[in-house]
């Protein structure tokens, strides 16, 4: 292309047009559908004239509400690329057998395994959690915003940029081939050369950056913003796993930072930290990694913990039984979460001293959750259970949770571990506690919640028919890869001899397809709502018979979250509110103090993805320059003082009177 | 197989529709048996014991697992909205007694899980040397174990037997119930050695020394894997363990060194470059202390030894004028310098169009083996 | 619980508007700087791990010059000496005595970073580059991502003068000024650590 490839050099870095990989059918398609499907959103936009809204309303809102629901998109859209990868794998598993190679080459089958893992743990499951959090949390304690609104917008766009990078290696280049967690020296400079690891390495970097100020924004939330009279002990149980979850965060998310860096110095400066030679040390990694990999799991349960504890008690028209044991099993479960790191690498051959402390703190965790379980168990007893779409998740994560967990018991034994270590048995087993646990947890979530944020219910049908072919898929995919772990097979093999094993592989894959039609009647169920939405509507902003405060105000809530400040006297402060007779003002109002609008967040999340583009591709001006950008961006953010307004009471009583009017509508 | 028993056992009582779960789950069973669980059913003291700690913590696990999921089930029915029959009593939140079994009763299983996992890890941990070779059967005074030293390759295993003076490539073998000392270690990237039906995983990680100690009980063909992955061949980075009886294991030595060819410095030196699904390969004997510089890193003539390296550590270095050393250290490097596709690279430092299999004729013809891969990598 | 005995309904509503939540920046700033300790105690761990894999190269004993180093650190301490003043100023409202103190930080900041840029590239000039050795890669990285912190806060520094300068001592900038405060201490404090576990340590073993 170019006469002068030092010219080229300078202006691309490595880059060049082949590495674009427009010869690969599989990748040509894929870029059709994005193409396509990306087209078809612009001009919808255009169409609808809906880009103003969409710069003024979404992208530069600092409403806590508004960036919790791009969090949950951003993680429905990456489930489906997460999800089309293990379809993939499935696939190819079950086809791969004697002189049927399948249709992915290892080159290309090691990069699907590893984008699989790095997106539904990052880019699913983290965004699923924040977002709820960010949605819930400041509602749940009667405030109007989080602490730092800016820095809530900021994270977001951090993650999406993140999110952006890693998909980038889709069609320009390729990702890592090195598994979810790119354990050195495979994952360093000599071993693997090319784009991939960096890919790697900057998406998690600039999305990890944004998890921990998003954790210290919802600490800094619950702890200074609580309603007049939320003690700690009357905190609803959802805020409470929040809170201990954006303490792992904010105590494990620098760890992984700091790691990536080494690994990040090692790989472009050429520093021995994880490298064989010259004093560097592998193990290192394995054991700074999973300090952050094992609080990360819980991270991300104990969200879905604390929706099913609100799903079970709102449900089942019952206190949640046994508040208070829950609040310190959520505690012990945060603190013994960084004592357990180890069981991860039992076959590294450490003494047997250490492999058994480790195995056994690990075992305790299982105490203070069983005892989770059991008040879940206790708070339907005795209960009136309605089975509307959240209490099906719960109740099937009940059922789904307690076998995974059982298997995580097992492999927390060093000698049984040696047996089942990286086993299918093993993927089957965080499948089974992840789907089982966080994903039906977040699903719960959304179904609870979608009313509040929309105004709407979801609808049922579609929901049941989605719950249905994912439990159902879920055993059927996971169910014979225990049996495979079993029978010794190991992960992340891209073709066998064994035929065998071949049924297996098909039955898992049958239970994929059913979970793909979970996943389609998902979509189907969020179009059919929205047409339907009339029906649906829930006007009284209290659909479920809800207990705390997030169900006492509108749904969608205003701004502002409540015109006035609720004042709490009980654990279920709604529900005490509604049962002594509360009697919604009628005036009084007066202006309300709010954080403005900035664009600094999304222009710095540009900025990040390309500053990790530049970096990826070697191409250097490009990364000065964005980093000096980034620097003035966000020192010219500082100088801006005037970052706040006045709702006036005028404004607050016009809303205020339409919601009483359309009570009253209700009512009649 | 006593999981599957226990949990079928509710199924036999009950209504009509749990009967038909019942029949529709039939077929499973009748696979599950068909098929080879060798985890459950393996031949070697150290897999079997093994199997019996897994069997009994799940056991001790189920003994809580099935009456919680039981009474979710129950409580579910029971409690369901259309049943007014039911009891409802909705400020109910607290009971002192259930509280403390729901924290006592998790925490006696652990206890129990507890103790069993500290003694357990200890007699079987992977260092330890064996006390019997069969229950019942202490190891013999006098028995000196096999050795063997392994070396996970790219993507292959090389086995030496310092005893018989001969190497194997992709070809394990043993001599019934006779203690196996394995010492490990890797040439490039970390992997794990793993006989399901012989005896649990162990990493094998360059530059350093693991090991692992079983026995094999009954005569037999086993298969043996790679089970960390390590780059583009470890899907087929398998390899045949075989259990000898009697004179079998003599006789193949024996074929080992007849049919074998010497497995010198350099013979190591390619053999250790990346391939795949390579045949199984005799070597009747091998340059002397070839292991030991393996793992000491310094197979390479010239290289320094890590145990040289760290004698000189542990004095407190070599000094500001040791400039030459670095380069005697230089390991992780070779790959690129021979013109090999290091285990992991990606493009454009893999020599093939992204995400394919086929090598790129388009890129490789310039750097002519040595890569392109050398210059985009350099170290600034 | 709820059905209490007393008939009257609690007050569930703040309706005066009373409710004004704390300030959450200084506690917000604090959980940061606690998350930023972490990726220090990461380095540290590193050190420690790495700190004697010399990899049959120079050691400590053979690349430290105490005396050096002794003097960066008193520029350092003097800094945190003179951030004080600044403080304290700032509390008496006096902007110009408040900015001169800022500028000697600044200064004695700079001299810190000055001199520790002199010693590495001293050090690289020497052949004990961070590719040298492990040892080495844990050194430049622990000390230099300290460097790096102290470099932003310098950044920070005068971004903070220009904007005193530009509004006075308004709640926003005083607010400002207490968390570079403590994130200058800060750094005060992850600087012994290194003091005495790299260096002291290093030489004196």
């Amino acid at each position: 292309m170019f006469a002068n490839t030092d010219l080229q050099h300078l202006l691309f870095g490595r880059l060049s047009l082949e590495d674009i990989p427009y010869h690969e059918p599989i990748l040509q398609v894929t870029f059709a559908g994005v193409a396509v499907a990306g087209i078809a959103v612009l001009a919808a936009i255009t169409y609808f004239r809906f880009w103003g809204p969409l710069w003024r309303d979404w992208v530069t809102s600092v409403d806590h509400k508004k960036i919790g629901i791009m969090y949950v998109v951003l993680a429905l859209v990456m489930l489906l690329r997460g999800f089309a990868d293990a379809l993939m794998m499935r696939s190819q598993q079950a086809i791969a057998f004697g002189a049927n190679e399948g249709y992915l080459p290892p080159h290309h089958y090691d990069q699907i395994f590893t984008a699989h893992g790095v997106i539904m743990i990052f880019f699913v499951a983290m965004p699923f959690v924040t977002g709820l959090m960010n949605y819930v949390v400041p509602l749940q304690i009667g405030a109007r915003d989080v602490a730092f609104p800016f820095l809530n917008n900021f994270s977001f766009w951090m993650t999406v940029s993140g999110a952006v990078t890693v998909m980038l290696s889709l069609f320009i280049g390729e990702f890592a081939r090195t598994g979810w967690l790119a354990y050195p020296p495979l994952s360093g400079a000599d071993m693997s050369p090319g784009v991939g690891v960096d890919y790697y390495i900057w998406g998690l970097q600039i999305a990890g950056i944004g998890t921990t100020l998003s954790g210290i924004n919802l600490i800094a939330t619950i702890v200074k913003m609580r309603a007049p009279g939320m003690s700690m002990m009357k905190l609803p149980i959802f805020t409470w796993t929040s809170l201990c979850t954006n303490v792992l965060i904010v105590a494990a998310f620098p760890i992984l930072g700091a790691v990536l860096a080494l690994l990040t110095l090692d790989r472009y400066v050429g520093t021995h930290f994880f490298t064989n030679d010259l004093g560097g040390n592998p193990m290192m990694y394995f054991n700074l990694i999973w300090i952050w990999g094992h609080p990360e799991v819980y991270i991300l349960i104990l969200p879905a913990f604390g929706v099913f504890s609100e799903v079970t008690s709102a449900f089942c028209g019952k206190r949640l039984f046994g508040y208070t044991s829950m609040v310190y099993a959520t505690i012990v479960i945060t603190i013994l979460s960084y004592l357990v790191w180890l069981h991860h690498f039992f076959t590294m051959g450490s003494g047997a001293s250490v492999n058994s402390f480790f195995g056994i703190t690990t075992m305790i965790i299982s105490i203070p959750t069983g005892a989770k379980i059991f008040n879940w168990l206790f708070t339907m007893y005795r209960g009136r259970i309605r089975f509307d779409v959240p209490m099906l998740w719960t109740v099937s994560f009940m059922v789904t949770f307690v076998i995974g967990g059982m298997t995580g018991v097992l492999l927390a034994v060093p000698p049984a571990d040696f047996v089942l270590h990286n086993s299918l048995f093993l993927i089957a087993h965080f499948h089974n506690v992840i789907i089982g646990g966080v994903l039906f947890g977040m699903f719960a979530g959304v179904n609870y919640w979608f009313p509040k944020a929309f105004g709407f219910k979801l609808d049922p049908f579609w929901g049941k028919v989605s719950f249905w072919f994912w439990t159902i898929g879920f055993y059927v995919a996971f169910m014979p890869l225990y049996v495979l772990g079993l029978m010794g097979v190991t992960r992340r093999v891209q073709h066998f001899d064994d035929p065998s094993l071949q049924i297996w592989f098909v039955i898992a894959a049958i239970g994929v397809g059913l979970i793909a039609l979970g996943i389609g009647a998902m979509i189907v169920q969020f179009a059919v709502s929205i047409k339907n939405r009339e029906a649906l509507r829930d006007v009284t902003g209290d659909p479920w018979g809800g207990r705390t405060l997030e169900w006492s105000t509108s749904s969608p809530p205003p701004d502002y979250n409540f015109a006035f400040t609720p004042v709490v006297h009980d654990l279920d402060a709604w529900w005490q509110m509604k049962s002594r007779g509360f009697q919604r003002p009628l005036q009084g109002y007066k202006p309300i103090h709010m954080p403005k609008n900035t664009a600094t967040g999304v222009i710095l999340g540009v900025l990040g993805i390309a500053f990790s583009f530049a970096m990826i591709w070697y191409i250097w001006w490009l990364a000065a320059l964005t980093f000096v950008a980034t620097l003035v961006v966000a020192i010219g953010h500082t100088f801006n003082y005037n970052r706040d307004f006045y709702i006036p009471a005028d404004t607050v009583s016009r809303t205020e009177q339409e919601r009483t009017r359309a009570l009253a509508a209700v009512r009649a | 197989m006593t999981a599957d028993r226990s949990l079928r056992a509710p199924a036999g009582a009950g209504s009509a529709r749990r009967i038909l779960r019942g029949l529709v789950l039939l077929p499973l069973f009748g696979l599950l048996a068909g098929c080879n669980l060798v985890v459950m059913q393996p031949s070697g003291d150290i897999a079997v014991q093994q199997r019996n700690l897994v069997l009994a913590s799940t056991g001790l696990m189920l003994l809580i697992i099935i009456p919680v999921i039981v009474l979710t089930l129950l409580f579910a029915w029971r409690y369901r909205a259309s049943n007014t029959a039911a009891r409802h009593d909705p400020d109910w939140d607290h009971s002192t007694a259930l509280e403390v079994v729901i924290w006592t009763a998790p925490l006696l299983i652990i206890i129990a899980l507890g103790a069993l996992t500290w003694i357990s890890t200890h007699t079987l941990d992977p260092f330890r040397p064996l006390s019997r070779i069969e229950p019942g059967k202490p190891v013999a005074a006098e028995v000196k174990p096999l050795e063997v030293q392994v070396v996970a390759l790219d993507w292959k295993w090389l086995f030496f037997y310092p005893e018989y003076n001969i190497a194997t490539v992709n070809e394990l073998a043993a001599p019934v119930n006779r203690p196996i000392a394995f010492k490990l270690t890797a040439s490039s990237v970390m992997n794990a050695f793993y006989v399901p039906a012989l005896a649990g995983m162990i990493y094998a990680m360059p530059g350093m020394q693991t090991q692992l100690h079983a026995v094999i009980n009954r005569p037999g063909e086993y298969d043996g894997l790679a089970s960390q992955y390590s780059g583009s061949g470890f899907s087929h980075m398998t390899f045949k363990f075989h259990g000898l009886e009697g004179d079998g294991f003599d006789r193949w030595v024996a074929k080992v060194k007849q049919q074998g060819s010497d497995l010198s410095r350099d013979a190591y030196l390619q053999l250790e470059r990346p391939s795949e699904r390579v045949a199984v390969t005799y070597y009747s004997s091998f340059s002397d202390g070839l292991f030991d510089k393996i793992v000491g890193m310094c197979a390479v003539p010239g290289k320094m030894c890590m145990s040289e390296m760290m004698a000189i550590d542990a004095k407190g270095g070599a000094g500001k004028e040791s400039h030459e050393n670095a380069g005697r250290l230089q390991y992780d490097n070779r790959h690129t310098e021979r013109g090999d596709e290091p285990p992991g690279a990606t493009t454009p430092a893999s020599h093939r169009a992204p995400k394919s299999e086929a090598p790129d004729a388009d890129k490789t013809h310039e750097g002519s083996g040595q890569g392109r891969a050398a210059p985009d990598q350099t170290n600034n | 619980m709820t059905q209490a005995s007393t008939a009257d309904v609690p007050n569930f509503l703040d309706l005066e508007g009373e409710h004004h939540p704390e300030g959450s920046t200084m506690l917000g700033f604090w959980i940061y700087l606690m998350s930023d300790c972490l990726i220090f105690a990461v380095l540290f761990a590193t050190y420690a791990v790495l700190g004697r894999s010399y990899a049959a190269g120079p050691s400590p004993k053979d690349l430290f010059d105490l005396p050096i180093v002794a003097v960066n650190t008193s520029m350092l301490l003097f800094s945190s000496i003179t951030y004080g003043f600044a403080m304290l100023e700032m509390e008496k409202g006096d902007l110009s005595k408040t900015q001169l103190w800022l500028a000697v930080t600044g200064l004695f900041g700079a001299a810190f970073v000055g001199l520790e840029l002199w010693e590495f590239s001293h050090l690289i000039h020497e052949g004990a580059t961070p590719q040298r050795s492990g040892f080495l890669s844990a050194f430049f990285t622990l000390v230099g991502t300290h460097g790096l912190h102290v470099t932003f806060g310098l950044i920070w520094l005068v971004t903070l003068m220009v904007q005193t300068r530009l509004r006075g001592l308004v709640p926003e900038n005083k607010r400002r000024l207490m968390c570079l405060s403590m994130f200058w201490h800060f750094l005060d404090v992850i600087w012994i650590g290194v003091f005495t576990f790299v260096y002291l340590m290093g030489v004196l073993q």
